[in-house]
């Protein structure tokens, strides 16, 4: 059920409507049963995937923390008995059994995972190298499909469960309350990856009927919508016809896709994170920000704070630091330190963490050598511009560019073009293609064509061109009063009523308009489904 | 006691004060909300009123004065394009409507005409069986045009949900603004002139074309895997005649004399088996031609399709007979009709002469002839 689709929508409004009209304590037990029959509908057959990855993470965090409170229990009985170095030898030794039940759980999740995601991914680079190696022998490719949001509600499973082991939230005794966690439908199929500490703070108390939220929700659900139908809906037909053959679109064209795709990418995956975080909101349940006017961003670092939150906040709490932390890499960068110098061994432990996190990231968003490689690009990039930020501040300082507005501007337009050409990756289907399409920008000779109105033989025509430049201009003064002030909504609440009231009315208008669905529309799947 | 009883008052009286405050102007937006999605609609429905005429046929029926129609012609373009209900009046003072309208499906057939029963039940029914070759709708746009100009009536509900194809949505036949969003970059003049008023496309549900274009090169039609008609189509088929049996109108099926597309022996053989078998009388007008006096070098505008109005006053003229023995009444001499009847017949010729204007020829009726 795309969220987009009159069904979701209407499947919407009649659970939030039985939401406030039934008894607020079962509130939480009709959004487990929405949840499912969302999955349902999805599909059937994705139904034991997901209650395979609630079912293994609820007992393996339940067994967790039970022995996490028999070892407290027993250390405060055994308070004054035991010395200092006995309790270290205990917990150690718990924190082994402890371990045991989180890697049996996290191996069975992810090589769920890597079932349905990553197998063919596998026996396709199986099958390259047996004909590299003049094998007639080929393996046959699996015919599962990739269950709806099983990247997602498997990394968020797993927070829970790394959670529990670190002792930082209680295990859920209620196994419906987790499944909800699990399955919260408007997050289900593309994120935010939320945390259990945050989550369950609204996710299962009951919630009165709040005008405000409702109205706030239903504001943020239409920003959404506009986001995605009028303007990544509208530009999608222009970025598949010139990715679909680079060959043909190359050189000003592979320019434009570049931009409009990174622009699509952005009203696409906001649009539908805007949409999730308004439908819990409607229904008094807070889920985290998933991006921070992400284009704004200055540098690569900073857009990775900016973009995807939940996710890089995951890859971070969950891989880089236990990585960067663990015993094995204090070692090495012991052995680093003392045989490279101080400044080499400090910094290589990091860069080997940042890049088993890059490459995981990758892997993560698809089973494809393109998004390894997306990764790793990221990696590099990041890589380089830590070691050489002393000399670009020599630089900044002796030039006296710093915190100039212009200078500003030149960083904010410089990371975008980057984050735009990083994108190719995503959008073309192979590195070959990713790598012929980018170099064509600068050796190909068409760049006349555009002028000539090469962009018009697109899929889209000149009035597409004025809806799409408006809602890209609407979008961009949104965000600029959000940097500046924060959000629009309540500055618009702040309005007087008929003011107020003609802005909504306004953009239902405009969505129901100007946006891309219905018949001769291929609607558009949200990019991060796939995901 | 008194004090308590006052502020409790007050205390009531503020809160409908609040809530009277936020729920009117709610209100008002929303009326005005819906009252500009209304406008747009008119705005953005396509109006059919220049080239593509056909999608206004179904919605002209409800702008008759009289609806007490003694015959009901359902159908497609076999029936819209193929008998003039004038000759009918002039010829026999039968009054007749035709409900027909693009690749009308057999489903939409029989939901018309259950909704044309909502007004009056005629005598006669006479039904195109062409559509019986199609077991689903093939064609959003034909469903259009079929459906959207039904009034709303629980004939309408089931005409939608029989015909809908697997991309639309019932969703978009209730608010048609859903459908046609995207044509506010197609706008003409035209959609701002009819936003809300039409003008009359059809003579009592009769496309007139008077310009002719001979049969010539008519394709044979290709052979086909399975000549069954489909489960729907009889399913319809069989409502049609029930309908028909419950409210004591008499049918009559005919298949139009159209050269294309190929009316196989294996569809005749099944529709004269179902009319023996239920006693309906049924005419193919392909056989007949020598009685019907078509020349396909003089009758069809587009080769062979369709009749122009020589064919069609011939066709009306064949048929006119056929009603009558099947005992629909003589309306000549009813004053209130001859009234309608000298207005449609006005219509009529004006468009003969307008017509002639366009295409630059004369026309002459076969009728003097054929009487």
């Amino acid at each position: 059920m795309l969220f987009t689709s009159y069904g979701f929508i209407a499947f919407v409004a009649v659970l939030t409507l039985l939401y406030y009209l039934g008894p607020a304590n079962f509130q939480w037990i009709l959004l487990l049963v929405g949840s499912y029959i969302f999955y349902l509908i999805a599909g059937p057959e994705y139904i034991p995937y997901l209650l395979a990855v609630t079912l293994i993470v609820y007992f393996a965090a339940r067994i967790i923390d039970r022995k996490l409170s028999d070892q407290d229990a027993y250390l405060k009985e055994h308070k004054k008995e035991l010395t200092k170095e006995a309790k270290k030898e205990y917990k150690a030794a718990q924190k082994k059994k402890r371990m045991v039940f989180q890697i049996i759980a996290v191996v069975l999740c992810v090589a769920i995972l890597a079932l349905v995601k990553y197998a063919n991914f596998f026996l396709a680079n199986i099958n390259a190298v047996l004909s590299a190696s003049g094998q007639a022998k080929q393996l046959s490719f699996l015919t599962i499909a990739m269950p709806l949001g099983i990247s997602f509600y498997t990394l968020q499973a797993l927070s829970y469960l790394f959670d529990v082991s670190r002792g930082t939230i209680k295990a859920e005794k209620n196994v419906f309350k987790f499944a909800l966690f699990v399955s919260f439908f408007p997050q289900l199929v593309q994120g935010p990856i939320s945390r259990f500490k945050d989550l369950s703070k609204t996710l299962y108390e009951p919630h009165p009927f709040n005008r405000q939220a409702v109205a706030f929700g239903l504001q943020r659900i239409l920003w959404g919508f506009f986001k995605k139908l009028v303007i990544a809906d509208r530009i999608a037909p222009a970025v598949q016809t010139i990715f679909a053959d680079v060959s043909t679109y190359s050189g000003g064209y592979a320019f434009f896709g570049m931009l409009f795709y990174t622009i699509q990418l952005y009203a696409d995956f906001t649009g539908g994170i805007d949409i999730t975080i308004g439908i819990a909101q409607m229904l008094g349940i807070e889920v985290a920000e998933n991006f921070n006017l992400p284009y704004f961003s200055t540098s690569l670092k900073e857009y990775w704070r900016r973009w995807h939150i939940t996710m890089c906040s995951w890859f971070r709490d969950y891989i880089f630091y236990p990585l960067s932390s663990s015993k094995g890499m204090q070692k090495f960068s012991k052995f680093t330190r003392n045989h490279l110098g101080q400044k080499v061994g400090r910094r290589l432990p990091v860069n080997i963490s940042s890049f088993v996190v890059w490459f995981v990231t990758g892997m993560w968003h698809g089973a494809s050598w393109n998004f390894i490689v997306w990764g790793l690009a990221n990696f590099v990039i990041l890589m380089v511009s830590e070691e050489f930020e002393p000399l670009y501040e020599k630089f900044h300082n002796r030039f006296g560019f710093a915190g100039k507005l212009p200078y500003r501007i030149f960083q904010i337009l410089r990371t975008f073009v980057l984050i735009c050409a990083l994108n190719m990756f995503d959008v073309c289907k192979t590195i070959g293609e990713t790598v012929k399409a980018f170099l064509s920008i600068f050796t190909s000779a068409n760049w006349g064509e555009i002028g000539k109105g090469g962009l018009l033989g697109l899929g889209i025509g000149v009035s597409d061109y004025i809806v799409l430049i408006i809602g890209i201009l609407i979008v961009f003064a949104v965000s600029l009063y959000k940097n500046k002030n924060g959000d629009i909504r309540e500055g618009i609440t702040g309005l007087a009523k008929p003011g107020k009231y003609a802005i909504w009315i306004v953009l239902i208008i405009v969505v129901i308009i100007f946006g891309t669905y219905g018949i001769g529309y291929d609607s558009s799947q949200f990019i991060y489904n796939q995901f | 006691m008194d004090h308590s009883y006052e502020r409790t008052k007050k205390n009531k009286n503020k809160r409908q004060k609040r809530r009277k405050s936020v729920v009117l102007p709610v209100i008002i937006a929303l009326v005005i909300l819906f009252g500009v999605l209304f406008l747009l609609q008119r705005l953005l429905m396509p109006k059919y009123v220049d080239d593509v005429v056909e999608g206004n046929f179904v919605a002209e029926y409800y702008r008759e004065k009289d609806k007490n129609f003694d015959v009901i012609f359902i159908g497609d373009c076999e029936v819209y394009e193929n008998f003039s209900p004038v000759v009918l009046w002039q010829e026999h003072g039968i009054n007749s409507y035709i409900r027909g309208s693009a690749e009308q499906y057999i489903w939409q057939s029989y939901y018309l005409l259950e909704d044309a029963l909502r007004y009056h039940i005629p005598e006669a029914v006479v039904f195109n069986i062409q559509s019986l070759q199609f077991n689903e709708s093939q064609s959003e746009a034909y469903n259009r045009m079929s459906i959207e100009g039904m009034r709303w009536s629980p004939s309408k509900l089931g005409a939608i949900s029989a015909s809908m194809t697997e991309e639309e949505h019932a969703i978009e036949y209730y608010f048609p603004i859903l459908r046609y969003h995207s044509r506010w970059n197609e706008l003409t003049k035209t959609d701002f002139e009819y936003m809300f008023k039409t003008k009359k496309v059809s003579h009592n549900g009769y496309f007139m074309r008077i310009d002719c274009r001979p049969a010539e090169d008519v394709p044979p039609g290709r052979p086909l895997a399975d000549y069954t008609f489909g489960d729907k189509a009889m399913f319809y088929l069989d409502k049609i005649r029930t309908l028909c049996e419950e409210n004591g109108i008499k049918l009559l099926f005919i298949k139009a004399p159209s050269l294309y597309p190929e009316w196989y022996p294996e569809y005749e053989e099944q529709v004269e088996a179902y009319a023996a078998k239920y006693n309906v009388p049924y005419i193919n007008f392909l056989e007949i031609q020598d009685q019907t006096g078509v020349d396909y070098t003089t009758d069809t505008y587009d080769g062979g399709l369709h009749m122009n109005l020589s064919g069609a006053e011939k066709l009306s003229h064949y048929i006119g007979p056929v009603l009558m023995n099947m005992g629909v009444t003589d309306r000549s001499g009813d004053p209130k009709l001859q009234k309608i009847w000298e207005e449609n017949i006005a219509d009529y010729e004006n468009e003969i002469h307008e017509q002639e204007a366009k295409y630059g020829i004369t026309y002459v009726s076969p009728l003097e002839n054929l009487q």
